[in-house]
């Protein structure tokens, strides 16, 4: 036993090579490949990606004597640097473990490889939700937070032609500092705030309506009614928009039947002030249908004994529904009506599909009357390629939901039952 | 007082038969008022585009809601002059891969989260909730970069890998929650009989979360079809396209004259969608309401 531990040292420099020793070929084997593949194909990627990520490239966009293009790509160094300080830290575990585990005696019983699977099922089970939630989440985030901080933008500052520097919080204090940018972000911000309340509230409401309406005693073939009201929950929500956008443009038909009723066309989607009303009532006819399906299943839990005794009592139906349904209906649906607020705040896709953002505002940089900040984000990374402020934006929204965000979850079941806190 | 029992009042179950005053018709023809009117609002974008499917002709102008000839030349239109197959048989592509992919990864991280106790595990909880918070959708630019390092732009393939991967905090907390509910002595009796873990969790855990992998399975299944930001950022050329950007151009489109087309291939879509939430009604609502506190 004794005689075997002394190899253990020799892992800290040879990974694996204590586990050979101990007749663990496999772990043994797996870890010397780890060493091996780091220093070969590791050590200059990663060289390569720290530099990158600190200087962000010094070779500005050239044709040298050949006459061929010669430049660092300042984004590309970024990402590299960005999986260069992941995998660092992966392997930095790997290494940790293989020490560690050198110190460890022999297993004692010989087990078989089935058991030796099972018995690290978690890690091997988790391995590919990890990796793709690093690379596909985590690094994509850590890159848009690092973007802020640099000029990344049109026309000065974008690859492969030009360098990017990175300058701190100059993005932050133009935003907030210089009067065009400011207009923008406060006024873009009050109405993404309206409008994710009023489109909230009002599917909500409406849900709670239909749920109470079909749900009520007069009315029959209940059944029918329900599944007509469902019925825009299940059509694909990007269609109905686009149906919208066109039942609304306009020369389309609801103009036309206005004027056949000898009334004036309306700007549905071209007017600033009516362009935002549209787009709640539209909201309200995807909306509703989600939360009148989950009402009707909570009003079936509202214990009946509740209404008997207020009957007793000689309540209204009014009262029946300000002190028992909407407190009851409320306290279940709270987290989801709090969901549904973060969801209308980043609605990327109603906007987008129906209104674009229009009409366009002169006094606003890049975005229009009805841009939520999600869709002005977008208008600056697709058509002004304005990299470094669509990050800080980015980020501020991040800090706006993310209380709300978290707010939900501590409250949600899957939560309190584990204590996190 | 203290030895005779209280007379327990009787309690009439007959109800009284209901008299038919002018109040309760009122409230009747009020009542039923409203159900036509919202059916009427709810019904008519889709019976319109229905009608707009059926009209000669291809403009918006034009078309009426109950066309005086309706024809299907619009719909063998879009198999002969447009690539409409091409983006249909895409779309199912991405998004039956993408069910694939989410499912699995999903589903064994929370089945991990659910059941197993290890180093790291609170702290991968909170990992997860904190990524949740931020929406994936604006690493835009991060995941054109990189996907261009990967070699994966313009790829189906590279889009599914997005997809699944963004999915994952938000569906292994509700998954993880479903899987909290099965009792852990099923699992226990399974191991006394040796099974390991994973018979544990495709004999036990999968057939008896059913109902919300279901709801992961069709979400993740339905995502693909109405996405079209990162389709049109990731998909370049037009035999990789997918209906939702084969239909927005045709909306959005400058030269805006295919309407009746996009009306006929938004219903081809539609259709096979909306039946099969019918179908699935029942899970739909479960996981949609397993955000709701239970009392």
């Amino acid at each position: 036993m004794e005689d075997k531990k002394k190899y253990a040292w020799l892992s800290y420099i040879i990974m694996g090579s204590a586990q050979i020793m101990k007749g663990e070929y496999i772990k043994g084997i797996f870890l010397l490949l780890v060493e091996v593949l780091t220093i070969i194909f590791g050590i200059p990627y990663f060289a390569h990606g720290l530099w990158g990520i600190v200087t962000l490239g010094e070779t500005k966009f050239h044709y040298n004597e050949k006459g061929i293009a010669v430049f660092d790509h300042s984004i590309f160094l970024m990402l590299q640097g960005i999986i260069s300080i992941l995998l660092i830290l992966i392997i930095i575990g790997i290494y940790i473990y293989n020490v560690k585990d050198a110190y460890k005696a022999k297993e004692e019983k010989k087990i078989t490889l089935r058991d030796k699977i099972d018995r690290n099922f978690h890690y091997i089970f988790m391995t590919p939700g990890i990796l793709a939630l690093l690379f596909f989440i985590l690094l994509p985030i850590i890159f848009t937070v690092l973007i802020a901080f640099t000029d990344y933008s049109s026309p000065y500052h974008l690859p492969p032609r030009n360098l990017v520097n990175w300058v701190g919080f100059r993005n932050f204090k133009e935003l907030f500092g210089l009067k065009i940018w400011n207009e923008t972000l406060s006024g873009v911000f009050v109405w993404t705030v309206t409008w994710a309340i009023l489109a909230t509230v009002t599917s909500f409401f409406v849900g709670l309506m239909w749920a109470l309406i079909v749900n009520s005693a007069g009315v029959k073939i209940k059944k029918l009614w329900r599944t007509i009201f469902i019925i825009p929950y299940a059509v694909p929500g990007l269609i109905s928009m686009l149906i919208m956008r066109l039942l609304f443009s306009g020369p389309g038909p609801i103009n036309d039947f206005l004027e056949h009723l000898g009334l004036q066309r309306i700007g549905w989607l071209t007017d600033p002030h009516i362009a935002k009303i549209t787009l709640v009532l539209i909201n309200m006819w995807l909306g509703a249908p989600y939360f009148m399906a989950l009402m009707t299943s909570i009003l079936t839990n509202i214990p009946r004994d509740l209404y008997e005794s207020s009957d007793i009592d000689g309540a209204t139906a009014f009262q029946k529904l300000r002190h028992i349904t909407l407190p009851m209906v409320l306290y279940s649906t709270m987290p989801l009506l709090i969901s549904s607020f973060a969801y209308n705040f980043n609605n990327f896709m109603l906007i987008y599909a129906v209104t674009d953002g229009g009409p366009v505002n002169p006094n606003y940089r890049y975005a229009g009357h009805t841009d939520i900040l999600i869709s002005w984000i977008y208008k600056m990374t697709l058509n002004q390629q304005q990299y470094h402020m669509a990050s800080v934006v980015t980020i501020l929204i991040f800090l706006m939901i993310a209380p709300i965000v978290a707010y939900t979850f501590t409250r949600s079941k899957s939560f309190r039952e584990e204590d996190l806190i | 007082m203290k030895g005779t029992p209280t007379p327990v009042p009787e309690i009439k179950f007959v109800k009284p038969k209901k008299k038919l005053t002018p109040k309760a018709i009122a409230l009747k023809v009020l009542v039923y008022t409203f159900l036509i009117t919202n059916t009427i609002f709810i019904l008519f974008p889709i019976l319109w585009i229905i009608g707009s499917s059926l009209n000669p002709g291809d403009s918006l102008y034009s078309s009426s809601m109950i066309p005086k000839n309706p024809t299907f030349i619009h719909y063998k239109e879009l198999f002969t002059k447009t690539d409409y197959p091409i983006w249909y048989k895409n779309t199912l592509k991405v998004a039956f891969l993408n069910m694939i992919f989410s499912t699995i990864l999903t589903t064994f991280n929370a089945y991990v989260f659910s059941r197993f106790r290890f180093k790291g595990r609170k702290a991968g909880l909170v990992t997860i909730l904190v990524l949740q918070v931020f929406p994936s959708f604006l690493t835009l630019t991060a995941i054109y970069t990189l996907l261009m390092q990967l070699n994966l732009l313009n790829t189906h393939i590279g889009l599914v890998l997005f997809y699944s991967g963004a999915q994952i905090p938000a569906n292994t907390w509700l998954i993880k929650g479903y899987f909290d509910q099965i009792p852990k002595s099923l699992d226990e009796a399974a191991r006394v009989d040796g099974a390991t873990n994973f018979t544990t969790f495709t004999k036990i855990i999968m057939p008896l979360a059913v109902p919300i992998i279901v709801f992961l399975a069709l979400t993740s299944f339905i995502g693909p079809w109405m996405d079209f930001i990162f389709q049109s950022l990731v998909l370049r050329t037009a035999d990789k396209k997918t209906l939702a950007m084969g239909l927005m151009e045709m909306v959005t489109g400058q030269t805006n004259t295919k309407f009746t087309l996009f009306a006929a291939g938004a219903i081809l879509v539609a259709v096979p969608i909306t039946i099969l939430y019918a179908f699935l009604q029942k899970y739909i609502v479960e996981g949609l309401s397993s955000g709701a506190v239970k009392s």
